[in-house]
């Protein structure tokens, strides 16, 4: 096959793809770090940078690449992979994809080594930096850190696809042909993450917490293990819930609304669930609604964009409500807790997104989502203990307007005006991050925390109530046809309005 | 050679139009963009380093790399806010298409300019919708971040099957190949374009203008071949001073009625 190829040349591809596959390996590792990447373009040669590309060599990563590589380079029969997996804090594991750079027989042999293959495989590289970032594994790295971290194994042989579950994709970066061989870059990845939702029912032991500094990451302590460098402090919190209340998609109901225990260890309880781990048990339970009624809602679309299961969803945002309403949702899932909660939820394993969803964009009483009903009726402290009827009837009367549709509507523009800027799983009140700011991270009662808890929650306006809020849907049910006699009348008007407008 | 042509089709809400089209684009421009060739004596030459940089996007569920060089972001960013600009003023059943062009100049004799012959086209429709609430919103997100996943893997597709670039040109052809102008980076030779196609699912100005333009370049064309051929000297031109050229063409759309048919009044002169 090597007739054609002076020595020369032959040195070169076999450098080239030495160094093509190191890149690759780093460019693939360090998508999945968590973070994102930044090199600075360089007008003048650095004789360093293969392939023209600015990509950051890291030094484990090397090691570990050469380690694979054993000296051999990518061939006929002898592919490199490097598979991502996820592992959650419990030490559960699952194969995400498996990135394979191979060799094949179709040999290209007019092709100039040094001058075109280089050039291609450089844009292969970038089609790699591409690729790397529209994969479902992407987001889920972005996402690591507390419940779950992204490691890499590197192996070299034969592609073991196996562990990827049902039903996986494969997608291609690209080939270069070469005298030797077309090298292919592809990479195939798991669609099907429903390992997570079997583990809802079970609870482990308390993880007691730890702290990783994550500049220290022992390097990969057997074949699966090799670490990533974690892009934040990783803490497993106390998976102590208690009788968390529950139900609560709001995390200070817990500590408002608990019975069981003595204020001070509830609140540790609650704070703990809070990081967003509350360590094992949450990651059993992806987010299965509690309060759901989930079914009608948006969901499949949902379903599409992040079929990744709970993990994905439950570190979503640091450090942002959002988080907290998982934790303690997610709390709440533990059988046996409340039942009085679970009375009409639904679990859909395939679509804990749009439970998740359900939550985040529960609020209050004024937005028009007349189907996440039991969330908005969770608004009501103690609500949960309120009688059934009330429960049903309970979805905020003015999240049903009946005829006038004008009538939440500012309050819903102005919601919604607020919610247009934010991104990502929204929540119309302000959600603290129960962190706050200059107060001392122990675990006893903590004044700020406790203040901001209590005072998150207010109780009800007397005129939201139930009662007062029926009775005025009635008078305005009865003004109706006067203020639509009115609105007829000056129909003129408003045509003038309109055209004025245009 | 043939021009290749690619057209990549989203559909996004109004928001959504800017970084969208930003994704693509930088992942097209990621491709075709090379480092600072630095020519060297013996007519070789060596090539400068790309860096790269990872970008979230705000209104959409997704991240894409682009090449790290700001001033070829401002530039992209300018050309894709026109676009938006135009789009949004259009009406709110927006399409639209953003064209992006890799081409090569190939010199021509005096007085004709250069010719820009395209080697590449991709064209990204757009079609914007509105939607009604906060839920479809964040659909909308998370389709559209996968949709442009899909875009993307499509890209890079096309791109790696090394079909047709132009040759690696020496120092003096430089300039007819890349575009030398950042000090960063060096990209193909690029031009972007757009029209917007109004609701009645017909361009009109935007095309009209096009029209014009195309047809007075094809023009000049072939009164180059044709000058070419018949070895018509440069000095009678010069003699002539003035060249009065008319044309006539009538649209077949009866959109714009005023428009029909249009005399173009072609004037040359020679300084």
């Amino acid at each position: 096959m090597d007739s054609g190829l002076s020595p020369q040349d032959k040195k070169d591809l076999d450098k080239f793809i030495k160094f093509f596959a190191l890149k690759t390996v780093q460019v693939i590792v360090q998508a999945r770090l968590g973070e994102k990447i930044c090199t600075r373009s360089s007008s003048s040669p650095t004789g360093s940078d293969w392939f023209n590309l600015a990509i950051k060599d890291i030094p484990e990563v090397t090691h570990e690449a050469k380690k694979a590589l054993a000296g051999q380079l990518p061939g006929i029969g002898r592919s490199m992979c490097v598979e991502i997996s996820l592992k959650t804090s419990e030490g559960d594991s699952m194969e995400l994809e498996t990135w394979c750079l191979e060799m094949n027989e179709k040999c290209d042999k007019d092709i100039k080594v040094s001058y075109t293959v280089y050039n291609r495989l450089s844009v292969l590289l970038k089609s790699l930096l591409a690729i790397t970032r529209v994969t479902p594994a992407y987001k889920l790295s972005r996402k690591q850190g507390h419940d779950y971290v992204i490691l890499y194994r590197i192996y070299f042989g034969e592609v073991q696809l196996s562990g990827l579950g049902e039903g996986f994709q494969t997608v291609r970066a690209g080939v270069v042909g070469t005298p030797v061989g077309t090298v292919t870059l592809s990479c195939a990845y798991r669609t099907n993450l429903a390992f997570m939702s079997n583990r809802q029912f079970e609870r482990s032991a308390p993880i007691m917490g730890i702290i990783v500094d994550h500049f220290v990451d022992p390097p990969g302590s057997g074949p699966r293990t090799a670490n990533m460098g974690h892009p934040c402090n990783y803490r497993a919190p106390d998976d102590d819930d208690g009788g968390p209340y529950a139900g609560v998609q709001d995390s200070q109901e817990v500590c408002t609304t608990s019975f069981s225990t003595s204020p001070p260890s509830q609140l540790y309880a609650s704070r703990l669930s809070y990081h967003p781990q509350a360590g094992a048990a949450e990651l059993g339970h992806p987010i299965h609604s509690v309060c759901c009624k989930a079914a009608p809602l948006p969901p499949q679309g949902l379903h599409a964009g992040k079929e990744h299961g709970g993990v994905a969803s439950n570190p979503a945002q640091p450090a942002h409500g959002a988080d907290a309403h998982l934790a303690a949702e997610n709390v709440a899932n533990t059988p046996g807790e409340n039942g009085g909660r679970r009375r009409d939820e639904q679990p859909s394993p395939s679509d804990p997104l749009e439970s998740l969803n359900a939550f985040t964009r529960k609020i209050g009483a004024f937005v028009n989502k007349p189907n996440i009903q039991t969330a908005a009726g969770l608004d009501l402290p103690f609500a949960a203990f309120a009688p059934r009827g009330l429960d049903s009837e309970d979805s905020d009367p003015m999240v049903q307007p009946p005829d006038s549709p004008t009538c939440p509507s500012p309050l819903q523009a102005s919601l919604h005006s607020q919610d247009s800027e934010g991104s990502g799983p929204q929540d119309d009140f302000v959600m603290v991050d129960f962190r706050p700011a200059f107060s001392k991270d122990d675990l006893l009662p903590m004044d700020l925390g406790t203040f901001y808890r209590e005072f998150q929650n207010p109780p009800q306006l007397a005129s939201l109530s139930l009662h007062i809020s029926s009775q005025s849907m009635a008078d305005d049910l009865d003004s109706l046809p006067e203020k639509l006699a009115v609105y007829e009348k000056n129909i003129d008007e408003f045509d003038a309005f309109v055209d004025m407008l245009q | 050679m043939n021009c290749r042509s690619e057209v990549l089709e989203v559909t996004v809400e109004a928001r959504q139009v800017e970084e969208a089209m930003l994704a693509l684009l930088h992942t097209i421009l990621l491709h075709r963009s090379s480092g600072k060739f630095h020519y060297k004596k013996e007519g070789t030459y060596s090539i400068g380093t790309v860096g790269t940089l990872d970008i979230d996007c705000d209104f959409i569920d997704f991240t894409f790399v682009r090449v790290s060089s700001e001033e070829l972001d401002r530039v992209i960013r300018k050309a894709v806010s026109e676009f938006k600009d135009a789009l949004s003023n259009s009406g709110s059943d927006g399409m639209g298409q953003i064209s992006l062009e890799f081409y090569q100049k190939k010199k021509s004799r005096w007085p004709f300019s250069d010719e820009c012959i395209p080697w590449e086209v991709w064209s990204i429709k757009v079609n914007v919708v509105n939607l009604a609430n906060e839920q479809e919103r964040q659909i909308c997100r998370e389709k559209v971040g996968e949709k442009l996943g899909e875009k993307v893997i499509n890209v890079v597709e096309v791109i790696n099957r090394h079909e047709y670039l132009p040759k690696m040109p020496t120092q003096s052809e430089v300039d007819n190949v890349f575009d030398t102008s950042l000090k960063d980076v060096q990209p193909y030779l690029y031009k972007i374009t757009y029209q917007i196609t109004d609701s009645l699912g017909t361009s009109v100005s935007t095309t009209m203008r096009r029209l014009i333009k195309d047809t007075l370049a094809l023009f000049m064309q072939s009164v180059t071949s044709h000058m070419g051929r018949t070895g018509f000297p440069v000095c009678n031109f010069s003699k002539s001073k003035h060249l009065l050229f008319t044309l006539k063409f009538s649209s077949q759309k009866t959109v714009a009625p005023s428009l029909k048919n249009i005399r173009v009044d072609i004037c040359l002169s020679a300084e």
